[in-house]
């Protein structure tokens, strides 16, 4: 008997399976998520895999939030333990009165349990083994039985996963009803054995609204389909294959000719990541939306191009899903960790746009977004994913499309603007803005041609070595970051109740966390104003934001707060005004971890002034 | 002065081809090689091609990699756009280019240090891909704009300038590309225009991956004796197989010799080769033929030259993609974006 009082919570709880890689655990935990979120209630749920293909031990977490809380929480209150591998420490990272589910077919000694928590048993194996007997079939239908079962353990109700399950297998009469068969195999089993419901339970609402349930590597590349991306060139690497390859699946479904059948794409595995980002530059030269997507040792071998890119101002889109570095690093860990790699990419002096999604939603709207600036600006934008916005199905706003929108193709001297006489210097700054126009290769048989190089030159691409020539043109890079400020996407503030003196700066997949963070640390008594940063170069509202308070948490994903290095470098901050908290080992950022790290730093600064406690 | 711009007078009197170009409106920029380089006569041999097959000066686009031969682009072709790239990556973005605009010519042009050392993986992987493209390596086995290195094509036992011998094995690019499926395979001497100039007419007009290894010596640093890429080596050692006409349009082959010595292939556009073989026993549809020809006189030190292999009815790699017809660059939302329509039962789905 526990000596614990077990946990007891309505639709506000963490489930974490601990599975096998390669077991086809996966899809039935997803459907596990999916149907809580058709009893109306929000989940944010979590791979934690290994870089492996078969054998090694895998998680896959499930946060219940009703209230909404997307970020990851820490802790579990259910281990659903299948691997015999992982069964210590998973037994031992259930929090006090949670429960532990497990196949009780083979006797465990009593000392492999805990005293303070609820175990679970259901003879999956003997279930399984009765009911089917072909290996594969026993794999996979083990993981439908135990979804019967929690379903009856949490008081689920069994026909909204039999509709999911309906919508899967569409088509596949035989397939859909033996996983309705398993799912009720599993659910009459802990139905008649089992004191059912326990004390975590779902209970129908209405808190998910309209919002989809989408990964973020799956909606960047649809918005490279909807930003008129048609050349994508790339090297596969974990955590961004799933970019190219959801580019490739959805150009065979809205990209070929209906009359025809031919690709208005073309999509190119190539033999690294500098042929990948080589011909995306090739492309994008000759006037065709280009991109790649990629991960940190990627862009460690795509700098040279980048600072080619700069340069020699060429448009190109990098999606980089950043994992935990340096190095290999934890190759399926997620991190915030190459934003100053990126941010200055390449030899020389360089700088280039980051965009900061936090969502699959600003991951869509930011990509396509990402395809207008590389023209306007004629250079390298980064889309600063994560692997835990890109590998995860995260619950967003559905995703919206003007179709009055045109895109922004920058400025392109056409053959009739030459035919007008008008002056073209590929490099030559007609508007003030630092941006010159350029020419597509074989637009006009006399005019408009130029050779592009890496090398320095003067306002009409002639090869210089002058340095006032190469000077005037650095200044004039620099006029052009200036003038991007305007157009990425604004920071975004949201301000205490009351007015305080403190603030908070984050961006990318820290934000469902640190929304949550807000609430605790307000309920501890500590007002903080936000702002969440969406792009580099920063808007001067970062630096009057910074101005406004006494000091300005920085909170990222990475262990030497490179966000922070990079405001105080390019905006000349007393770096004593901005506080890191950095959490980085590879786990995703929680709340529980913001409000903890910054609480503690608050109330050290709330000690009483030693006058008044003398007084 | 850090660019040298060529006068634009021309006697009023000089031919034009069947567009009303002269061959200077063929021409670039004043070369900045030493005097004598055989990469001029590269340059020159492109611009009689182009100006010999009248093809519209701005409908091609030169892409180079970096070195002595990367810099040459400038010097022909000046209404043609121009990208002097990174060191070894012209093979990629030619073939991003490519892509974006099927509708150009693409002459990629490198040398033996940009495509068989930093650039040997992007050299093999263009020519595995079939892009449409005439990939050209200006090749003097030595790197000339640091100084006299040897390069990857250097022979074996053969002396630098200096006086050292290299001892690593030679990397033969011509094998490579003939192993790699590159669908027109030749090699050329700089020394020698009448093999050159229409061996790149062919290639130029060849539908698929083309690559010709010029062997082009460098006045400088390896022209010496001892050097196996020497004028005077190559020219001892040169064995070619055939020489070629390049014939567009229907007109009778007027070439003049005896009989059964010319063969002529047709390739995908019309256009079709004359070969006027020397070599009797030498079939330039064989590729494995070819190879094991390559293997046997390169071992007696001969260096074999000509059109070594053709495959008239090449597919590229647009093919391979199944692209639409109208170049990717010309494409506008109206043809790329599914609109919100779409995205509304996408968004249904996913809920």
């Amino acid at each position: 008997m526990p000596d614990q009082k077990p946990i007891s919570s309505v639709n506000d709880f963490v489930v974490r399976f601990a599975n096998v890689n390669g077991s086809g655990s996966a899809s039935a935990n997803e459907l596990f998520a999916r149907s809580i979120l058709r009893h109306g209630v929000p989940v944010s749920p979590r791979n934690i895999f290994p870089s492996n293909i078969q054998g090694l031990p895998t998680w896959y977490e499930v946060r219940v939030t009703e209230q909404g809380h997307l970020g990851a929480r820490g802790g579990v209150d259910m281990m659903v333990a299948m691997n015999p591998q992982t069964w210590d420490k998973d037994v031992a990272s259930i929090e006090p009165g949670g429960y532990l589910f497990y196949d009780s077919t083979k006797p465990m000694p009593s000392t492999r349990f805990r005293d303070d928590i609820t175990v679970v048993g259901v003879p999956l194996t003997a279930i399984t083994n009765s009911t089917y007997s072909d290996p594969r079939q026993r794999q996979l239908f083990k993981n439908i039985i135990y979804l019967g079962a929690l379903c009856a353990l949490f008081d689920m109700d069994p026909k909204l996963i039999e509709q999911l399950i309906g919508e899967q297998y569409k088509g596949k009469e035989k397939l859909l009803s033996s996983n309705i068969h398993a799912l009720h195999l599993g659910r009459d089993w802990a139905l008649q054995n089992l004191k059912c419901p326990i004390g975590l339970r779902v209970r129908k609402a209405d808190k998910v609204g309209d919002r989809i349930f989408i990964e973020g590597n799956n909606a960047a590349a649809l918005g490279a389909v909807y930003g008129g991306a048609t050349v994508c060139a790339w090297y596969p690497i974990t955590p961004s294959s799933s970019v190219a390859e959801a580019f490739t699946n959805h150009c065979k479904k809205y990209r070929h000719d209906p009359a025809t059948g031919k690709a208005k794409y073309a999509i190119v595995q190539a033999e690294d990541e500098l042929a990948s980002i080589g011909v995306v530059i090739g492309a994008s030269w000759n006037g065709a939306r280009a991109f790649t997507a990629t991960s940190g040792p990627g862009i460690s071998l795509m700098t040279e191009f980048i600072g080619l890119s700069y340069f020699a101002e060429i448009p190109a889109v990098i999606m980089n899903v950043q994992r935990a570095g340096p190095s290999t690093g934890m190759p399926t860990r997620t991190q915030q960790c190459d934003i100053l790699a990126c941010a200055y990419a390449s030899h020389g002096d360089t700088k280039h746009v980051l965009l900061f999604p936090e969502d699959p939603a600003e991951a869509f709207e930011f990509a396509a977004q990402a395809f207008d600036l590389a023209e306007r600006l004629q250079t390298t934008i980064f889309l600063m994913l994560d692997l835990d916005i890109g590998m995860n199905h995260r619950l967003c706003r559905p995703l919206k499309w003007d179709d009055a929108r045109q895109y922004d193709r920058g400025k392109v001297m056409t053959a009739e603007m030459l035919e007008e006489g008008r002056d073209f210097g590929r490099y030559l700054d007609v508007d003030g803005d630092g941006i010159p126009y350029r020419t597509y290769p074989g637009a006009h048989p006399t005019k408009g041609s130029y050779f592009t190089r890496g090398t320095s030159r003067d306002r009409y691409a002639r090869y210089s070595e002058e340095g006032p020539v190469y000077a005037d043109n650095m200044q004039r890079l620099m006029r052009k970051f200036e003038t991007a400020q305007d157009l990425v996407p604004r920071p975004l503030q949201a301000n205490a109740p009351k007015s305080t003196k403190y603030g908070v700066i984050y961006f990318g997949s820290t934000s469902p966390a640190m929304d949550e963070a807000i609430e605790l640390l307000e309920k501890r008594g500590h007002l903080l104003d936000r702002m969440r940063i969406r792009a580099f170069p920063f808007h001067s509202s970062v630096a009057s934001f910074i101005a406004e308070h006494d000091f300005v948490y920085v909170v990222e994903q990475n262990r030497d707060s490179q966000l922070r290095s990079l405001i105080v470098n390019e905006n000349g901050i007393d770096p004593v005004r901005l506080v890191p908290i950095v959490h980085y080992d590879g786990s995703p950022i929680t709340a529980r971890f913001i409000a903890k790290s910054i609480g503690d730093h608050q109330d050290h600064l709330k000690v009483t002034p030693l006058r008044k406690a003398v007084s | 002065m850090t660019y040298i711009a060529k006068p634009k007078f021309h006697h009023p009197g000089l031919p034009k081809n069947d567009l009303g170009y002269t061959r200077r409106d063929y021409e670039g920029k004043i070369s900045t090689l030493c005097a004598g380089c055989g990469h001029d006569s590269i340059t020159a041999a492109i611009i009689e091609a182009c100006y010999e097959l009248s093809i519209e000066p701005h409908r091609v686009a030169k892409i180079s990699g970096i070195g002595c031969s990367s810099k040459t682009p400038d010097y022909f072709l000046g209404n043609s756009h121009g990208f002097n790239s990174v060191h070894g990556r012209m093979p990629s973005v030619l073939t991003g280019a490519n892509l974006a605009n099927r509708d150009l010519i693409y002459l990629g042009v490198s040398g033996d240090g940009d495509s068989a050392s930093i650039g040997f993986g992007q050299f093999a992987h263009s020519i595995r891909r079939g892009v449409n493209m005439t990939y050209i390596v200006e090749n003097n086995g030595v790197y000339g704009l640091t100084k006299g290195q040897f390069s990857a094509t250097a022979d074996r036992g053969s002396k630098s300038k200096k006086g050292i011998t290299n001892t690593d094995n030679a990397i033969d690019l011509v094998a490579i590309a003939l192993q790699l499926g590159a669908t027109f395979v030749a090699r050329s001497f700089s020394g020698d225009k009448s093999q050159l100039v229409p061996l790149i007419a062919a290639a130029i007009r060849h539908k698929g991956a083309s690559f010709i290894d010029v062997i082009s010596p460098c006045v400088t640093f390896n022209n010496h004796a001892g050097s196996t890429k020497s004028f005077d080596y190559v020219r001892e050692h040169n064995d070619a197989v055939n020489r070629l006409d390049v014939l567009i349009g229907r007109e009778p082959i007027t070439v003049d010799y005896a009989p059964g010595t010319v063969q002529v292939v047709e390739q995908h556009d019309g256009s079709r080769i004359a070969l006027r073989k020397i070599d009797a026993d030498y079939e330039p549809h064989d590729r494995v033929g070819a190879m094991t020809f390559l293997q046997k006189h390169a071992a007696k030190g001969q260096i074999v030259t000509g059109l070594l292999y053709v495959d008239p009815d090449a597919e590229d790699l647009h093919e391979h993609l199944n692209t639409v017809e109208k170049p990717l660059n010309r494409l506008e939302a109206d043809d790329l974006c599914p609109g919100s329509a779409v995205l509304d039962k996408f968004n249904a789905g996913l809920r």
